[in-house]
């Protein structure tokens, strides 16, 4: 075949050259079956790029203090010289909008339009947490009526106001998304259409609920009737729905932040996965570019350097190690996938009879499609890649003067590393599992939570400030036990303080 | 099918609302910094931004996260020689990344240092003027260090009616009445021409009928001539004028103070505002200016900032010392034409007891004749003493250049101002 000629040569980019490249990259791509929104690449400054940093990445969100902390720290950071910005966001919308920062050399912005607008784009439109708990064609419309709403309850309510029920709300915002239970799609006509109704509803439906006017029924009933009947897990939908004291806009509100973090949940549960299809395909549509003879050695040997940089592991004793670099990690098990059904060992045959030597396409989409981090790497870890990665295991019982080893990358670790791995990622054990428990519904309203003690770990030392938010959102006395597996109290808080010496002379 | 967007021109400051709010919300911090920054900071450069530092922990945003204790088991990448079954001492602090507690306690361990950021020169302003009490206007007209000055700059086809260039005007209209009529115009002398040799012709019938009907057809075309308006909305030429920001003259500013030992520092620290508004306000009016800090208790002497504000002296106060240095200076150095001339004196209110008259005929005769405003402030709680008395039979003999003011506390700064602003407003407007 005939060498074409390059698409560039030079480092400087123009909307021409991005144009020309992401023809070339969206035409390999689709070789590969990557399904895609339609892109929308934006080219921004850097300082938009500190704009977009500071509201979680989004295009537009409401006011809050907390955004504005951000900007600053990222500001300050970054004229500091202390890091460097990304070299774009990826915003998981129909159509997908990418940013590209203007300073990037074409090589990068090449390389960011396949990271980005066909890797991280075919992600969202392919896996499955994404396509249940978020839509992508509303998300924008959405936050541009959270963003108006909260602004009208500003001008109404006063900015100090909506800002401490914001507080209160972020500081709930973990345990405001539904783990289990699959939410229906959110479009911002029809929040719009169905505000008006679900406000004037839910008043009423939490004007029987705390109706103290006795009833015939209600004393034949038996006394021990428990509210909520179920545990519930979503601390701000039960707010939203069932706090005595809360005003409609404030409901209104603390389902925004509710519905924000429902839709950043996925994100947090598919990092390793995200990132690591976005760079294997980033690295394999920009080889197939060289191959063709459309990019020049120049080109790869830029890209090479920013992606090995970016896919760099700094061991556990290196000043540089933060945690396992996600873009590592699914990089290399993406790539390790490929070689499992291209060339797979007997090792691999061993351990993957159902992939090895299996079309590696199919597979890899299918991984991509079906998974989350945990099951993931719970799937598809390979001996091979915990040994090239050298991962051990560190066993740190807070009973024990020392550390422990519990497993190394061996014939008899392998099993027991990929587990631990698995279970880092597992979002249920990073945060503390807390639930709503009871409401004294007859007595003095008071809320119960219940923590449930996992592998014997307390609560945090903030706890008691969170207490606090969520007193100001329930209005009554706030009650949490820590409970630990076989029934015990192990602890509980309680916001007001209880005063222990009261409840003793009494 | 991909959209390609060039973003890079739209609104910039989309952070400006999130970042006040951030800076409301931390208004006691901010301020104390600012503070600080007053304090520390010379007066020539006080209007510059600068670096708050907030500690960690009060900017910190709860959440239910795991504390310390408990079983956990984390995985690390880069074994170099462990076996199964090592064990080993626990790390000290989050800092070695060695391995306890999570990844996001070992983050918190090295977020540890305080919070730090930088506010912009107005922010700066904002913050330090509150407690003064200066009026919205005072403020923006301290920030605005331009001056504007009118110039004329040629002329422009819209304006308003008082600014209309009659001339040109005039000109334009007859200009377009030429232009517009030019066709007309042609046709009447090529008919005036064909009169004439007609007219040789006469006395013919057919030719004076002829001439009846060109002379009908001339009137009818200097009717339409005439038709045209005299003068129409686009002939009208207005005087264009610019604002262009011109550099003032120079200024110089004198900064007397006792230093005796009855000056605390908490008492120097409110001249020191009172000195910086000043120098913020001459500022905004002068391109140059110099500022001269003259000190004394029985002696007075030219030093420097530092050791103006800072450095401590005992012993008794004779103010005329301070004023005969500032008439010399001024008369070496500062030629009244050349220079506006302000002094701001801040005491106490001590001064011995025959020295006080003495100040009074200085200030009489060789240093208010020169100056543009002298301001005195005392800061005392206590009862006037000889000077405050003095300087009042003073006041009524300059009522436009000499002020002076009791300050008990920093709010009571700025009515010194006052004065001296109604004035500069007046002349602006």
């Amino acid at each position: 075949m005939k060498k074409k000629e390059p698409i560039s040569t030079g480092a400087e980019w123009t909307f021409d050259l991005i144009n020309r490249y992401d023809e070339e990259i969206g035409r390999i791509a689709e070789g590969f079956r990557l399904d895609t929104y339609p892109n929308q690449i934006e080219v921004i400054t850097s300082e938009q790029m500190m704009d977009a940093y500071s509201s979680v990445g989004m295009p537009l969100n409401y006011n809050h203090w907390s955004f504005g902390k951000q900007f600053v720290e990222t500001e300050q950071n970054y004229k500091r010289g202390r890091m460097g910005l990304a070299y774009e966001i990826v915003i998981n919308s129909n159509p997908c909008i990418a940013y590209l920062m203007e300073e990037n050399t074409m090589t990068m912005q090449a390389l960011v339009i396949a990271h980005a607008c066909y890797g991280h784009n075919s992600f969202f439109k392919g896996n499955y947490l994404f396509r249940t708990w978020t839509d992508a064609s509303a998300i924008i419309d959405y936050l541009l009526f959270a963003k108006n709403y909260i602004a009208k309850c500003e001008e109404r309510y006063g900015v100090s106001e909506v800002e401490e029920l914001l507080d209160s709300c972020h500081s709930l915002m973990n345990y405001g998304v539904n783990r289990y239970q699959r939410p229906p799609p959110l479009t911002a006509e029809e929040e719009k259409a169905r505000q008006a109704e679900r406000e004037e509803y839910v008043q009423r439906h939490i004007n029987q609920l705390w109706n103290t006017i006795p009833q015939k029924q209600a004393e034949q009933l038996p006394k021990e009737q428990r509210f909520p009947k179920e545990p519930e897990e979503n601390l701000l939908y039960f707010i939203e729905k069932n706090a005595p004291l809360l005003e409609p806009w404030q409901r209104e509100i603390v389902r925004i932040v509710r519905k924000v973090a429902q839709y950043f949940y996925p994100q947090k549960q598919t990092q390793v996965m995200n990132e690591g299809w976005a760079c294997f395909w980033h690295y394999n549509l920009l080889h197939q570019l060289y191959d063709e003879g459309l990019v020049t050695d120049g080109f790869m040997m830029e890209f090479l350097h920013s992606h090995s940089s970016v896919i760099y592991q700094p061991p556990f004793d290196s000043p540089y190690f933060s945690g396992i670099n996600p873009y590592t990690l699914g990089y290399n098990m993406m790539h390790d996938l490929r070689r499992i059904c291209e060339s797979p060992t007997d090792e691999d045959r061993q351990w993957f009879p159902d992939i090895a030597g299996s079309p590696w396409l199919d597979t890899l989409h299918d991984a991509m499609c079906n998974y989350k981090d945990e099951s993931f790497i719970l799937q598809f870890l390979s001996p091979k890649l915990i040994r090239e990665l050298k991962l051990f295991t560190i066993l740190d019982d807070a009973a024990s003067p020392t550390l422990k080893v519990s497993s190394i990358h061996d014939e008899s670790g392998y099993r027991q590393i990929r587990e631990d791995l698995a279970a880092q990622y597992n979002l249920g054990n990073r945060e503390p599992n807390i639930q709503v428990y009871s409401v004294n519904v007859r007595g003095d309203r008071s809320l119960t939570l219940r923590h449930f003690v996992h592998n014997g770990q307390p609560l945090g030392e903030s706890s008691d400030e969170v207490m606090r938010h969520l007193h100001r959102l329930w209005g009554f006395d706030i009650h949490l036990d820590s409970v630990m597996p076989d029934g015990t109290l192990y602890n509980s808080f309680h916001c007001p303080p209880r005063q222990q010496e009261l409840i003793e002379a009494v | 099918m991909s959209y390609i967007i060039d973003r890079r021109l739209n609104a910039r400051k989309k952070s400006t609302v999130n970042r006040q709010r951030f800076l409301r919300r931390y208004r006691k911090h901010i301020k104390e910094a600012v503070e600080d920054a007053v304090n520390q900071r010379s007066i020539t450069d006080i209007d510059k931004g600068g670096q708050v530092t907030i500690p960690r922990r009060d900017i910190s945003e709860p959440i239910f996260h795991h504390g310390n204790g408990g079983v956990r088991k984390k995985v690390f990448p880069g074994n170099k020689e462990f076996v199964v079954g090592d064990e080993f001492r626990r790390p000290e602090g989050g800092g070695g990344g060695g391995g306890s507690g999570s990844g996001k306690a070992s983050n918190q361990g090295e977020g540890e240092d305080d919070f730090t950021f930088q506010i912009n020169q107005d922010e700066f302003l904002d913050f330090m003027f509150e407690g003064l009490e200066l009026p919205y206007l005072v403020k923006k007209q301290l920030r605005d260090a331009t001056e504007y000055e009118t110039r004329r700059a040629g002329y422009t086809n819209a304006g308003s009616p008082d600014k209309i260039h009659i001339i040109r005007s005039l000109r334009a209209a007859n200009a377009r009445r030429i232009a517009l009529s030019g066709k007309e115009r042609r046709r009447v002398r090529e008919l005036k021409k064909e009169i004439e040799t007609l007219e040789a012709r006469l006395p013919d019938d057919d030719a004076s009928a002829q001439i009846a009907t060109l002379r009908l057809e001339i009137e009818e075309l200097e009717k339409r001539i005439h038709r045209l308006p005299w003068i129409d909305d686009y002939d009208l030429k207005y005087n264009n004028t610019i604002r262009v920001p011109v550099p003032s003259s120079k200024a110089v500013m004198f900064c007397v103070m006792d230093v005796s030992g009855s000056m605390t520092q908490s008492i120097k620290d409110i001249a020191k505002r009172f000195y910086i508004l000043l120098y913020l306000f001459l500022k905004r009016n002068y391109k140059q200016i110099e500022v001269v800090f003259i000190r004394h208790h029985t002696h007075a002497k030219e030093v420097d900032e530092q050791e103006f504000f800072y450095s401590r002296e005992t012993g008794g106060t004779i103010v005329s010392s301070a004023l005969n240095l500032t008439a010399d200076v001024i008369a070496q150095r500062y030629p009244k034409g050349d220079w506006n001339i302000y002094v701001a004196q801040a005491s106490d209110g001590d001064n011995w007891d025959g020295d006080s008259d003495v100040c009074g005929k200085i200030l009489q005769s060789r240093i208010l004749p020169k100056v543009q405003y002298y301001a005195y402030v005392e800061i005392t709680t206590g009862p006037h003493q000889n000077l405050w008395l003095e300087y009042q039979n003073l006041q009524q003999g300059w009522p436009h250049s000499f002020a002076m003011h009791q300050i008990e506390e920093p709010t009571d700064i700025y009515p010194v101002f006052r004065k001296l602003f109604e004035r500069k407003t007046e002349g602006a407007a």
